[in-house]
């Protein structure tokens, strides 16, 4: 691992900065803090924490435990004792669930195996500098057969190493084996750290399944920049359902290279610019083998002069016949000032594929506000409601909890937006 | 003779759309247990009038007032006119995606009741089933329609027994109905114009905008008026809706009913 870690630092160092997407220039990496002990971010004191903050999560009326470990304060909370009867039971099937230091400690035929595997250190820069750095972030095994009906929650595998700023996932659903992972929560996630590199890979083997959520609401100030990527074999299904609300920028781009006959990858996003705000996601789905489909659904909403930008990448490979995508990328402005932009990269080079490309840019319309009003209720309930509405195709995707934060948080956004 | 209940007033009400004068100094009076109606070709401003009464930003009041229950209600927003009681069932009912009927119900139903998460009042989901249960029955709609999205893919006429059903689950006051009937086959007709019927009563008062006769049939209303070039020009009994049915509008033209220019 030291011998990986130097090499990609090596890597890192050589590798320019990315110059397509999102302003990247207000990064300093000579004032990061690449680590930090587990007892050192611990010190932490609720009081320590920003008024905003501590009043949002108020208002979504957070369990003051729950407060403090989102606050980065690290307590142990009640769902330790829920976790830990969950881990017996998916150890009873053979389901390995840890952070990735114990994981690569404790199976390191597995991880050694697969890490950096479907993301390589040279991918791209901040691939790199994960690679050298990476600590937290989870590995999850599920052996053949086995189909996880609980979402597998990073929220409950509480410490420290949880939420570092360098993460690593590798998620390995082996044959015919199914697996939900849901990471993150709709509380704004406060840091001290400027810049978040996670990088995540998932395999799914022949006949697996794997849908990993996400859900992240970072503090303003937070680069956001993710390297995700999944490979999947033969008549498997890789779903990203991504939500990004909050960050001063975010650059993240879930990929899916169907690497089997028959599989197929599903990416849903929603994101959601604010203030000062750059979200730049999309998808990217590489098809390389024949009868592999596809679906690129995004969404996003640009408000107070936020800016949302779709980048997508979809390719049909030589040899890749019969292949069926479909992309879909619809942007809801809510003012002049705000801002989208759609740079969907389209390339087949198979001509049995059958492709679907769909993108609608509006506005939230005076006449559904209007329709709305006019049976009672407010604007500013009538605006969250249109939105919900709006995302509802991300919304009804996600557990029922995490359904309901996100409702409340869309709501808090719109607070005050409505004169 | 002391009249009771609420009453809509306008008067001498001036709207303009995009700097262009649409409503030219109209008068009318509504009362609840009355039932209107408002007759008017293409164009006399018919829209605008239900539009306005409901505060539809793109409709610019410039002279005149709406008082509503003795209060000049012409300033209001939208939702305060609504919970205040007065509803609009629309002509072109806009579609929301992605927000279920059942879901946009419950909401409208809390607000206009007043009922509120803060007191802990608000309508439980069989409270609420129950109640709409009833009223799908009268209009004769299934409930499956309570799971699709607000107005989407719904069928001219699904829609306007979707604006009627929400009309009898909000209980207004005094009730605009703008076009109600026109895209309707015979049948949907019938259901909706007893719909209405239903809820005439000494608090209920219907205002009927219509191009066509045929719904008056059912609706009998006690009051006709006739609307061209932005102001009421006639106001009848039944009888003059048969004359306009006969003999159309022009005669009230060439009697020197006012143009728009």
């Amino acid at each position: 691992m030291l011998d990986f870690r130097l090499k990609s630092l090596e890597i890192f160092r050589r590798k320019a900065m990315p110059g397509w997407g999102a302003d990247l220039s207000g990064i300093d990496f000579d004032k990061i803090v690449y680590y930090l002990r587990p007892q050192d971010r611990r010190g932490r004191k609720w009081t320590d924490l920003p008024a905003d903050i501590k009043r949002t999560f108020d208002r979504l009326g957070v369990p003051a435990a729950e407060r403090q470990f989102l606050g980065g304060v690290g307590a142990q909370y009640d769902s330790e004792v829920v976790y830990h009867n969950l881990r017996q039971d998916l150890e009873k099937r053979g389901v390995v669930f840890l952070d990735m230091d114990s994981g690569l400690r404790e199976h390191e035929e597995i991880v050694g195996k697969h890490f950096g595997k479907v993301i390589p250190p040279y991918d791209n820069k901040f691939a790199a500098l994960n690679s050298a750095v990476w600590s937290g972030g989870s590995f999850v095994y599920v052996p053949k057969g086995v189909k996880v009906k609980v979402p597998l929650q990073a929220y409950f595998r509480i410490n420290a190493k949880n939420m570092g700023q360098f993460e690593r996932t590798l998620i390995i659903a082996d044959e015919g084996a199914q697996v939900h992972y849901v990471e993150g929560c709709t509380a704004p996630i406060y840091s001290t750290d400027a810049l978040h590199s996670a990088v995540v890979e998932l395999i799914a083997m022949p006949g697996a399944k794997i849908r990993y959520t996400t859900i992240q609401n970072w503090s303003n100030d937070v680069y956001n920049l993710v390297t995700k990527r999944a490979h999947a074999y033969k008549n498997s299904a890789v779903e990203w359902v991504d939500g990004n609300l909050g960050s001063k920028i975010t650059m993240k781009y879930p990929s899916i290279f169907l690497k089997g006959r028959g599989a197929r990858g599903d990416i849903l996003s929603i994101a959601f610019a604010g203030r000062g705000q750059h979200q730049d996601a999309g998808g990217k789905i590489l098809h390389l083998a024949p009868e592999t489909t596809s679906t690129i659904v995004s969404k996003s909403i640009s408000k107070d002069g936020g800016r949302a930008t779709y980048r997508g990448q979809l390719l049909v490979a030589k040899g890749a016949t019969n292949v069926k995508s479909n992309v879909r990328c619809d942007a809801l402005l809510f003012d002049e000032k705000s801002r989208t932009d759609t740079y969907p990269n389209i390339e087949i080079k198979e001509k049995s594929a059958t492709i679907g490309h769909e993108a609608t840019v509006g506005k939230i319309g005076e006449d559904q506000i209007f329709y709305l009003m006019s049976r009672g209720i407010s604007r500013e309930d009538a605006i969250s409601m249109i939105i919900m509405g709006f995302i509802e195709p991300f919304t009804k995707e996600l557990p029922m909890e995490y359904a309901v934060e996100l409702n409340r948080l869309i709501k808090l956004e719109m607070e005050g937006s409505v004169g | 003779m002391a009249k009771t209940g609420f009453s809509l007033e306008i008067k001498g009400l001036h709207v303009s759309v995009e700097s262009k004068e649409i409503l030219t100094g109209l008068d009318l009076s509504v009362r609840q247990g009355e039932a209107h109606a408002i007759m008017g070709p293409n164009g006399s401003g018919k829209s605008t009038l239900a539009n306005t009464i409901l505060g539809h930003p793109k409709y610019e009041v410039t002279d005149g007032r709406i008082i509503f229950g003795g209060k000049d209600v012409s300033k209001l927003e939208t939702d305060e006119r609504a919970k205040a009681g007065l509803f609009l069932a629309m002509q072109y009912p806009t579609e929301i995606p992605g927000v279920t009927f059942s879901g946009f119900l419950r909401s409208a139903m809390n607000s206009v009741q007043g009922r509120t998460e803060k007191r802990g009042d608000l309508l439980s989901v069989v409270e609420f089933r129950d109640i709409v249960e009833e009223k799908l029955k009268v209009l004769k709609m299934d409930s499956g329609f309570l799971e699709r999205y607000l107005n989407e893919g719904f069928s001219g006429g699904e829609k306007k027994r979707a604006e009627v059903l929400q009309m009898m689950l909000l209980a207004p006051k005094i009730a605009v109905l703008d076009e109600t009937d026109s895209g309707l086959d015979i049948d949907s007709l019938k259901i909706v114009a007893l719909a209405v019927k239903r809820m005439s009563g000494p608090s209920f008062g219907s205002l009927v905008i219509t191009h066509y006769h045929r719904i008056l049939r059912y609706l009998a209303p006690d009051h006709v008026h006739v609307m061209l070039g932005g102001r009421i020009v006639r106001s009848g009994g039944p009888a003059l809706a048969r004359t306009l049915e006969a003999k159309g509008y022009g005669w009230l033209r060439e009697r020197g009913g006012p143009r728009r220019k």
